[in-house]
């Protein structure tokens, strides 16, 4: 069965006669309930536009509170009124017609152009906004009707809802007349479909009153009511509307007619929307500006966006995030409180009534919450009614399951700002209170266990089970398709634990091995290859399927001669046929966003294979560095006092040198770099000198600290960290910036950054360069500037996110109806418009791509010759 | 060789080519080429993107996703110090919305064999190019008792930039509704009225007066780049510089996107869209498939214009009221949409979501039979 589809919406302006055809009340007390509580007929409340309150019965349709769907009454205007909405419109349509025959000022056969035009454009479903422009800026410069000849005076608008010609007031009732004597042939040429809309219609002389469900009322915790905005704001037009009436009928002057009519302009206007500029948003009695009708449709928590794009779901959960490392990847723990309150539907059947009864009669962790009836009604499983439902139970029925292990459920974390933001995952129902997670899968959810939150939703049809199994499963996104490479890999530790084991020929005793490779599942141990004794390498080789790589390795130090597979830094990875030859693991072998050796294993094997891979991988590397032993401390940092000494001279010879470039820029003697002013030649070359200084700290630094330094192994195997954290820790901080500037504003207007230093001072330290080590402190001075260049990196951080939030949105947005079709072609799909003959131009699937080339061509050719050959 | 090889598998040019060169780098003989390019096809089929995926959401992803980690540092060089370049996040904002007046034009000017070659000859165009005010050439002063400007011009800065005396005073008498003349190498401006305000505003119009080069162009480096030297400017106007005698116009190029539209037509503002968005991402190190990129190029340029993607280019030209309505001026378009009398067929995302439909993405674009009996 195929569900029924809405084939199209109509939007279309409602007439008076429509409004009164579909109300079903006339309203016009301005009064809501009576004194003992029941809502007066006739009133806003009146029962017959239908009900919110539970008990009571609509009187138009008989329906009970949540069925009745709630009903349209009217307000008949005492005075015509400007809807705000068209008034632009409105005061365009006058100065386009003429103001005595009501014909568009054009002579037919121009007309007749600029209709078949938009016509056409509108056949090709493109934009016809400019001509209906023209055809406005063209009519208001004519002086005389081209049909009856008669003198046109222009109308002049002014917001918002006023119209002036000359110094003469146009009521709404007037230009409502004058809109009514346009013809209907004249109207396509105003971009106006006559059978949509008729222009008199922007004059409103029936207002809708929208039924009680849309506004409903709150009873307050004083047991006082609450009204809506919109039900406030009806109250007020009708009291005003009543008034008018009254005056009228007794014949009050003009002016107090006219006062009146323009009030019941500005309630109507506001009611429609009450943040029209030019007059001031209606209030409610505490001060707070009313909600009104285009509000509520309006921004992110509108209708639109807020109620329509995007809905609230039941069968979620969210609670905190803590790493596990000993669940796979796609496994997500769930805690028990969790998964005893989120179901999974069983659909009973001949085939599994018996496994449904078993969950009704369980008592104890995965049992059934509740039964549904197939007449709807859902029945909550208690002590009391357990053997009585499994007694009834049939085939139709549907019972609701606890979550238990094995079930499959949607993990997101906010922002989603890609497909890998939402995966899925296989529960795992563990005690505690948190969802915990392998920590490989981090990077794609952008997580860390800093007190992240994440959610889960269950899906609950079997279509959506399939769906997320075979689409949404963690390893089926091993691979990104922004780039075709992995984006789940190693991480921190991972890293540092593989490099630890791998690197060098580290030799392990059988009871060492065994203790390494516990958790995983190795089918075949190799031959030890030193006398009883196996190497690291050996034992990451267990782990890996059949696969030959070659590659450079994370700590590669780019010689100019590479040895290749003799490489001293033993950085030069050889794998063949599954057995790590040469080199070292590290970031670049395992790391997520890097790691050839998943993409190889993804590639050859498929996602499972590589899951499994992930899996071992992370459980090896938390084995070895456990082993090792691994910890970074603050005398991790200590350097030796020569090197602090030299550090401190290099300091000293590059403040000196700064010196002298402010001397040579006093004295007038320095030379400007081309297309530069003297201050910034000045400022550059001093930020080189010292960037120069820093770096050679760093260099003097790192040399001492030695590659047994755990903080080094961490950088270089990058895992955390690089040799630039190391180095401000060890040597020297370095320059503090804003905006790529040395720091040159602060202190009042003398034209110093402190009043620690004389007005005009250019020096390092004046400027914010901070000499000290992190280890070795800061000075009070050093301390300022730090903190003045760590403030810019705060607020830059907060206004990237919001941009890239909106161009991210923006983005998606306008690319979002576009879908490769079967043929090849990209296509918009609500215009059909072809906008690539061929996807990326080679039809290829970034994701499948060899980073960014369709076939690895390398590659193939080498494996056929080589399977040639052998 | 290898040609009649690939009719029966008809791979992409670029990748045919690519193959081929392998091939014949190895000198592989025609049976293994065979069996090369057969496995290539295989590989490449397998690698197609699928019928129904969302092409355009995994693409703005993929722009979208990095941009949380770029910079927003505006200013920084790239390649030539001597430049500022907007770059990160700002510039890639700036490249998506098809701003007119870019905050940082550039232009990378190659020249003619004949003028590459030679520093001397590369000055001669770079002074062709660069504005030259009176101001860089010459000593402005202003006589208050007789109404007077007196513009000294400095021979040397003349000579420098391959101006003469004569050139200089034919522009400022053309563009001086004073009265002007030369007494001893001066040139003389005489404000008829004896107002204050016209003899400053007189002042400033001469110092910013262009005598010689581009008036947006405010500045010209020249670099060695290879063998050939290469024209790097501040400020951009594509038109007037492919006109300049010297320039390589094939080899010219601006950053200011929306130059390369006007001047060269839809299909270079495509690859100039492609190309800084694509030099954006990679200086900030991010790795964004090109694929991605080409798609949102291309969909900014599909008809024929250029627009930018938000309010009021891609996004607010969608067919659908619904989509308009849920992205931005929700209220303004309902209005339109009913006096307009306009339908919305349903056909898109956003409007499906909105109704309750399945949308026509992935796999709500298929649907599935139940084949009775099993399969056998």
């Amino acid at each position: 069965m195929t569900p029924k589809r809405i084939s199209g919406i109509k939007f279309e302006v409602l007439s008076p006669q429509e409004i009164r055809r579909m109300s079903v009340a006339k309203i016009f007390t301005p009064e809501t309930y009576s004194d003992d509580g029941y809502p007066i007929e006739s009133g806003l409340m009146d029962p017959r536009l239908g009900v919110v309150d539970p008990g009571l019965r609509c009187r138009t349709c008989g329906g009970k509170a949540g069925e009745c769907p709630g009903h349209f009454g009217h307000i008949e205007l005492a005075a015509p009124v400007i809807h705000v909405g068209y008034a632009k419109l409105i005061a365009r349509l006058l100065n386009g017609t003429c103001r005595e025959c009501g014909r568009i000022l054009l002579k037919d056969e121009r007309r007749d152009k600029y209709i078949s035009q938009i016509e056409k454009l509108k056949e090709l479903g493109q934009n016809y906004d400019e001509i209906v422009k023209e055809v406005f800026r063209v009519t208001k410069a004519v002086k005389k009707c081209p049909h009856c000849g008669a003198d046109q005076i222009e109308v002049k608008f002014e917001k918002p809802t006023f119209y002036y010609e000359g110094d003469h007031k146009l009521t709404p009732k007037d230009v409502r007349e004058r809109l009514e004597k346009i013809p209907d042939e004249d109207l396509p040429a105003f971009g106006i479909d006559p059978k949509a809309c008729r222009p008199e219609w922007f004059v409103l002389t029936v207002l809708p009153v929208p039924p009680v469900t849309v506004r409903p009322s709150i009873i307050l915790e004083t047991g006082q009511r609450s009204e809506d905005d919109l039900t406030h704001k009806l109250v007020d037009i009708i009291r005003i509307n009543q008034r008018f009436l009254e005056n009228k009928e007794a014949g009050a002057p003009q002016l107090i007619l006219e006062d009146l009519w323009e009030l019941l302009q500005y309630h109507v206007t506001t009611y429609l929307d009450n943040e029209v500029s030019g007059i001031p948003p209606a209030r409610h009695r505490s001060g707070r500006p009313l909600k009104t009708l285009a509000q509520r449709l309006k921004g992110k928590e509108g209708r639109f966006r807020g109620s329509l794009s995007g809905k609230r779901v039941n069968f979620s959960a969210r609670t905190v995030i803590s790493p596990d490392p000993n669940l796979s990847i796609n496994e997500v723990g769930v805690p028990k409180v969790i998964a005893e309150e989120l179901t999974v539907p069983i659909y009973v059947t001949p085939n599994n009534i018996e496994e449904a009864r078993e969950y009704i009669l369980r008592t104890e962790h995965p049992k059934a919450n509740y039964v549904i009836r197939p007449d709807g009604r859902r029945i909550r499983v208690i002590d009391a009614n357990r053997e009585e439902l499994a007694e009834k139970l049939e085939p139709g029925w549907i019972v609701e399951r606890q979550l238990k292990d094995g079930d499959i459920v949607l993990f997101n974390r906010q922002p989603s700002l890609h497909r890998m933001s939402i995966m899925a995952h296989y529960v795992r129902v563990l005690p505690y209170k948190t969802f915990r997670l392998n920590p490989a899968v981090c990077p794609p959810y952008n997580a860390d266990f800093d007190g992240d939150e994440m959610n889960l939703h269950v899906p609950q049809s079997i279509e959506a089970q399939a769906e997320a199994k075979i689409l949404m499963a963690v390893q089926e996104h091993i691979l990104s398709p922004r780039f075709g490479g992995p984006i789940i890999g190693g991480i921190h530790d991972h890293i540092s634990g593989l490099y630890l084991l791998t690197r060098g020929e580290k030799l392990f005793s059988k009871e060492e091995v065994m203790e390494l490779i516990r958790p995983i599942n190795v089918e075949k141990i190799p031959e030890p290859k030193y006398d009883g004794k196996w190497t690291g390498k050996q034992i990451f080789s267990m782990i890996l399927p059949d696969i030959t790589l070659e590659f450079k390795a994370e700590i590669c130090q780019g010689c100019e001669k590479c040895e290749g597979e003799n490489c001293p830094h033993d950085a030069y990875v050889v794998i063949r046929n599954g057995e790590l030859i040469k080199g070292t693991i590290d970031e670049k072998a395992v790391g997520a966003f890097k790691g050839i050796i998943i993409d190889e294993i993804v590639r050859k094997y498929g996602t499972e294979e590589a899951k499994k891979f992930i899996d071992n991988m992370t459980q090896l590397a938390i084995r070895a560095i456990m082993f090792f032993g691994f910890t970074v401390g603050i005398d991790d940092e200590d350097i030796p006092k020569e090197a602090r000494e030299q550090i401190e001279e290099i300091m000293n010879e590059a403040e000196k040198k700064v010196e002298e470039l402010i001397e040579a820029y006093k004295a007038g003697n320095l030379e400007p770099m081309p297309g530069r002013s003297l201050e910034e030649t000045l400022e550059m070359k001093i930020m080189q000198v010292l960037g120069k200084a820093r770096d050679q700290a760093g260099k003097i630094a790192s040399q001492y600290l030695g590659m047994d330094n755990a903080a080094v192994i961490m950088a270089v195997s990058g895992a955390r960290g690089s040799m630039l954290n190391l180095t401000q820790m060890a040597a020297c901080i370095g320059q503090q910036s804003v905006r790529g500037e040395r720091i040159r504003r602060g202190y009042a207007y003398s034209n110093r950054t402190l009043p620690h230093f004389k007005p005009g001072d250019l020096g390092a330290r004046a400027r914010g360069f901070v000499r000290s080590s992190y280890k070795r402190g800061l000075t009070p001075v050093e301390f300022f500037f730090h903190a003045v260049g760590g403030r810019e990196g705060l607020v830059d951080t907060a206004v990237r996110t919001s941009q890239s939030g909106y161009l991210q949105r923006r983005l998606i947005n306008a690319l979002q109806d576009l879908k490769v079709e079967y043929d090849g072609t990209v296509r918009e799909q609500t215009s059909g418009i072809i906008v690539q003959f061929k996807y990326g131009e080679d039809g290829v699937d970034p994701m499948k791509s060899f980073r960014g080339r369709g076939v690895d061509v390398k590659r193939i050719i080498k494996e056929v010759l080589a399977e040639k050959e052998g | 060789m290898y040609e009649e090889i690939f009719k029966d598998y008809p791979l992409p040019e670029e990748l045919k080519k690519e193959i081929v060169e392998e091939l014949e780098r190895r000198k592989v003989d025609k049976k293994t080429a065979k069996k090369i390019i057969e496995k290539c096809y295989e590989v490449y089929m397998k690698n197609l993107m699928e019928p129904g995926e969302a092409a355009g959401i995994v693409a703005a992803q993929s722009i979208g996703e990095p941009g949380t980690q770029m910079t927003m540092r505006t200013f920084h060089y790239a390649g030539v110090a001597e430049i500022n370049v907007t770059l990160g996040l700002p510039r890639l904002i700036e490249i998506l919305d098809v701003r007119k007046n870019p905050s940082t034009p550039m232009m990378t000017i190659r020249l003619l064999p004949e003028y590459a070659k030679d520093r001397e000859k590369a000055r001669e165009v770079a002074n062709r190019i660069e504005a030259t005010t009176v101001n860089d050439v010459a000593d402005i002063a202003t006589d208050l008792r007789n109404m007077r400007i007196i513009v000294t011009p400095d021979p040397k800065a003349l000579e420098k930039k391959d101006l003469k005396f004569a050139d200089v005073l034919k522009k400022v008498e053309k563009s001086v509704k004073e009265e002007v003349f030369e007494e001893d190498g001066k040139i003389i401006i005489q404000i008829k009225e004896p107002s204050y305000k016209k003899l400053m505003d007189t002042f400033d119009k001469v110092r910013k007066l262009v005598i010689a080069g581009i008036k947006e162009i405010k500045r010209v480096i020249i670099r060695k780049e290879g063998d050939e030297y290469v024209l790097y400017t501040e400020g951009s106007n594509l038109k007037k510089v492919m006109k300049v005698k010297g320039v390589d116009f094939t080899r010219t190029i601006t950053n200011n996107i929306y130059e390369i539209y006007e001047v060269l037509g839809i299909e270079a503002a495509r690859n100039a869209v492609i190309n800084e968005a694509l030099a954006t991402l990679e200086e900030q190190g991010l790795e964004v498939d090109v694929r991605h990129i080409m798609l949102v190029a291309d969909a900014m340029t599909a008809d024929g214009e250029l627009k930018q993607i938000g309010r009021h280019g891609v996004a607010g030209e969608k067919q659908s009221i619904l989509a308009r309505a849920a992205f931005e001026m929700t209220v303004n378009n309902l209005l339109e949409a009913s006096v307009r009398g306009e339908v919305d067929k349903l056909n898109g995302i956003t409007e499906n979501i909105i109704v309750g439909q399945p949308i026509k993405l992935g796999t709500g674009d298929v649907e599935l039979v139940l084949k009775l009996g099993g399969s056998k």
